[in-house]
């Protein structure tokens, strides 16, 4: 049920450890009861390009926050500059993360016109981010994009992420994974792998590749962007969202 | 793919913004997703004043040739100049 009618802002919300952390909220005006999405924004930052798949969640009927999980290195930065204080002080730990997940996930849940579900949906890092928040945080459903790092050893010479295979066995929601049989991080092979390890442990899931399609699929505004394959998963985001949180 | 990793290092120098001069104390190198080029991924360049916050950084997106060619020609700018001039600050 999409709607023009929703209010787009800045907002405050309770993060990781009491923190008081700035978020960017889209939510539809009518009080009809409505399941609440956490869009986790990539590493370049809480940028033009997520405030705007925020607002698309809106449009299509569902309460959405994205935290800006720069928010504590550089309150009040422009994206870009924040993203990169945040690299150089080491990147947000991913207990941190969590605390800022639920903070979103509570905020959701708080709202009026909140049906009590909340989804997660992660690009890129944040698609490991989804993973790690639906592993650990009672999520009704996630969708990881083309996350990388979840699985697998990190290549010689980059920083090692804590590997998250063991996080299939706690799966909250049921998970939506949308991948490029182009990409290198994650291979087809390792998504392969990751579809194993939920099917082997029982979890309800799906997962779509695309030919001709790499890393970063959606973004519109990069050379990465594969118009059939991101109109394709927008379709499944939608579909998936609407049987598991309610539109 | 985000790549996470990060070269840090300390530099003295000034480079100019939009905003006008300012002097770097910090740097930060790596090959990740760019913000503006168009490319999937760059040699990314921050040279920063943390001091100073997060908005004190000239920023640089390189494609890797282009890295290799601007790296190639400082070392080569440096070679031809004699070592006394550069000791001599």
């Amino acid at each position: 049920m999409a709607t023009d009618a929703f209010l787009s802002e800045t907002v405050m919300i309770t993060g990781h450890g009491g923190d008081t952390i700035e978020a960017y909220a889209a939510l539809p005006q009518d009080p009809a009861p409505r399941g609440g999405v956490v869009v986790i924004h990539h590493m370049p930052g809480y940028d033009d390009g997520t405030k705007e798949i925020t607002r698309n969640f809106a449009y299509h009927g569902y309460n959405a926050v994205c935290p800006n999980l720069y928010w504590r290195e550089a309150p009040g930065a422009e994206p870009s500059d924040a993203a990169a204080t945040s690299r150089a002080q080491g990147g947000v730990p991913d207990d941190r993360f969590l605390g800022d997940a639920e903070g979103a996930m509570r905020y959701l849940k708080g709202l009026a016109n909140s049906n009590g579900k909340v989804g997660i949906i992660g690009y890129c890092s944040g698609g490991r981010h989804s993973w790690l928040a639906n592993g650990s945080l009672p999520f009704d459903a996630a969708v990881v994009c083309y996350g990388a790092f979840i699985i697998g050893e990190t290549p010689e010479g980059l920083p090692p992420r804590q590997n998250l295979a063991h996080l299939a066995t706690t799966m909250s929601g049921p998970i939506l994974g949308l991948f490029g049989n182009e990409d290198v991080f994650p291979t087809p092979a390792q998504v392969d792998e990751l579809e194993g390890l939920l099917k082997d442990a029982g979890k309800p899931h799906e997962f779509h590749r695309y030919d001709n399609a790499g890393h970063a699929f959606f973004m519109v505004d990069r050379t990465s962007f594969r118009p059939e394959a991101a109109m394709d998963g927008w379709a499944r985001i939608w579909d998936f969202f609407g049987r598991t949180i309610g539109g | 793919m985000c790549t996470y990793q990060t070269e840090l290092l300390k530099v003295a120098g000034s480079g100019k913004g939009p905003a006008g001069w300012l002097r770097f104390t910090d740097a930060s190198v790596y090959v990740d997703h760019p913000v503006h080029a168009m490319a999937g991924h760059t040699v990314n360049v921050d040279l920063r004043n943390p001091a100073d916050g997060p908005s004190a950084r000239v920023a640089l997106e390189l494609h890797p040739q282009a890295a290799r060619e601007l790296a190639e020609a400082i070392l080569r700018s440096l070679a031809a100049v004699p070592e006394a001039v550069l000791a001599g600050g």
